[in-house]
């Protein structure tokens, strides 16, 4: 008992010091920038051993929340910050917040590598999302059901498809959420039928549909993306309450001098400039 | 061991000699501060569960105050169906996050009810017939394996037999039943009852072997076989136990959150087949509390699904323990 007693108060004392320390620095939010904030961090940490940069995820709408209570500096976003996040930053802080776009990524759409299918235009894209296209055969395809797979509503990816394929209507209620764009790209791989997006960072192992425009395929190849000829790409951004200052500053440029940018590329996602 | 003697020393002493040693006192002040401890613990434990509920209900509550909230999401909303797009029969529809949020909870009960069946169907007979087999007939030796091996299963994380239900029973059911999607309630109701079997087994067999062998040693005596003790006799008189087991099992089932997120491929589909995806209550507060802003409706619409979960269960067990009371008092009252 007294042993334990001992070491619980020992425990409090060593804890105390590391909660109140100066210089660290909390990147928390999308699930799809983790490990691009885990890289900047690990190389920023390198240079600047004074400096603590601790990165977590949880999603968008998560980081954007920390932001808003003052649990984290830096919110990462897959999407841009929505009104009602942006008037709450207003009313506790009297800051519209600081947007900064650090990175760009494509959102591809996957089907299993045993799908004859290539190419899809974005309406048909849209009609299968939205539940309106169910066979693949109306598509070019075998006489199959489509399998929709999506990801959680808590997902910035989830967002920016809604936005920009369906047009802000709703997912098809057949859609099968999952969490993470990893358990979509296992979820395809293993159905025959399926169909599932998600960033082109963690594409492996199955086929990647090209997006027809016209009589183009456009593949979501890096130079595509950086052009903008791809329509599926979006940027990624961090969020801050006020202009960057002191650390905080040093780290985001860090993340966006040559050095940082050549990070986004060795992690699959595409340079800011 | 040895605190035990001290303590026993001390009490003696104390007895026996009227003025206190300051040895003695200070024990009788450690006492004192452990009792006090302990109390405290005690106390700790109950205001947090009271804080819970509290705070749960609270963020709840929001639903029913606030005019924006009571507008995205009145009582109808939640329980009528609602004309989703033009030209289209109204239905119930789960969906959110959306330009006009639909809140329908039905799909979310069905989703609940079919895995927690699903699981139940299968988890009830292997759990309890697995009981009677150890309790009954199994050979000693192989009872004192099969219990702990039983229990160790219950020592399994739930994200481990989610994973397992998601990578190879999703596929091995797809193939023996040829089923359109690969992950539905089927899938997600038998990963549940993985969860479920050791938790009915072990309560199931302590309540077997509570059973008195005056019973067993009386039926066996009258001529009635092996069999007939057990299913006729012994069965019947560990009721209680059993209904029980059965009612923490369901507990579970309504409860457990990561297999059904897991393996269930979280559509929020109205339809009667269980080779369909489904959504249950719990996994949908799982997968959307992160992204929800604060104190919006949807938020409270979360925590109103907790408020929902936590009336079912603890109804459940009202209902249960009152039923369980019946029944021992049938069982006691025939008996004497």
């Amino acid at each position: 008992m007294k042993t334990f007693l001992k070491s619980l108060v020992a425990v409090f004392l060593l804890a105390l010091p590391m909660a109140a320390q100066a210089g660290n620095i909390t990147v928390k939010g999308s699930d799809t920038m983790v490990i691009l904030g885990q890289r900047w961090a690990e190389d920023y940490m390198k240079k600047t051993p004074a400096t603590k940069v601790q990165v977590t995820g949880g999603g968008s709408g998560t980081g954007l929340a920390a932001l808003q209570n003052g649990t984290t500096d830096i919110a990462m976003s897959s999407r841009e910050m929505k009104d009602a996040e942006g008037e709450k930053l207003r009313t506790r802080y009297n800051t519209t917040g600081v947007e900064i776009a650090v990175a760009k990524d494509g959102v591809t759409f996957y089907v299993n590598g045993s799908n004859p299918v290539n190419s899809l235009t974005m309406e048909q894209l849209r009609d299968i999302y939205l539940g309106d296209i169910t066979n693949w055969k109306d598509v070019g395809g075998p006489d199959a059901p489509i399998v929709v797979y999506s990801r959680e509503n808590s997902s910035g990816t989830y967002v920016f498809v809604k936005d920009n394929v369906l047009n802000g209507e709703d997912y098809t209620s057949t859609a099968q959420t999952l969490p993470g764009t990893a358990a979509v790209v296992n979820a395809v791989a293993k159905e025959k039928n399926g169909i599932g997006y998600g960033g082109a960072a963690y594409a492996k192992g199955i086929k990647e549909l090209k997006v027809k425009k016209g009589n183009e395929e456009i593949a979501p190849t890096a130079e595509n993306i950086k052009n903008g000829k791809y329509p599926l790409s979006r940027d990624l951004y961090f969020y801050l309450r006020n202009k960057p200052s002191g650390e905080v500053k040093a780290f985001i440029d860090f993340a966006l001098s040559p050095e940082g940018q050549a990070i986004v590329t060795k992690v699959g996602y595409f340079p800011v400039k | 061991m040895d605190r035990q003697v001290v303590m026993e020393q001390g009490l003696t002493e104390t007895l026996a000699v009227p003025r206190l040693s300051a040895a003695a006192r200070r024990r009788q002040l450690r006492e004192k501060v452990i009792a006090g401890i302990v109390t405290l613990v005690a106390f700790t434990g109950i205001a947090a569960l009271v804080l819970i509920i509290v705070f749960v209900a609270k963020e709840a509550l929001a639903l029913f105050l606030e005019p924006e909230a009571r507008h995205e999401a009145s009582l109808s909303k939640m329980f009528l169906p609602q004309v989703v797009r033009q030209g289209k029969p109204p239905a119930f529809v789960w969906q959110p996050v959306s330009n006009v949020p639909k809140v329908s909870m039905i799909p979310l009960f069905i989703g609940t009810l079919k895995t927690t069946v699903v699981s139940m169907l299968v988890a009830v007979p292997v759990g309890v017939f697995g009981a009677l087999y150890a309790a009954e007939f199994a050979p000693r030796r192989l009872r004192e394996l099969l219990k702990p091996v039983i229990e160790l299963l219950a020592g399994i994380p739930s994200v481990v037999l989610g994973f397992f239900a998601l990578m190879v029973m999703a596929t091995v059911l797809q193939d023996t039943f040829g089923l359109h999607t690969r992950l539905n309630a089927l899938v997600a109701g038998i990963g549940l009852a993985l969860a479920i079997v050791p938790v009915i087994f072990t309560v199931a067999e302590d309540s077997l072997t509570a059973v008195p062998r005056s019973y067993r040693e009386a039926s066996l005596a009258l001529g009635a076989t092996p069999w007939e003790t057990a299913w006729k006799v012994v069965l019947p008189a560990a009721a209680p136990g059993i209904l029980a087991a059965c009612v923490l099992g369901f507990g579970r089932a309504i409860g457990e959150t990561m297999i059904i997120l897991m393996a269930s491929g979280n559509a929020a589909i109205v339809s009667a087949s269980l080779g369909d995806s489904v959504r249950s209550l719990s996994a949908t507060i799982a997968a959307e509390m992160g992204e929800v802003v604060v104190g919006s409706p949807h938020y409270s619409i979360l925590f109103f699904i907790g408020v929902q979960l936590f009336l079912f269960t603890f109804v459940l067990n009202m209902l249960a323990s009152a039923w369980t009371k019946k029944v021992i008092k049938r069982l006691t009252g025939s008996a004497s």
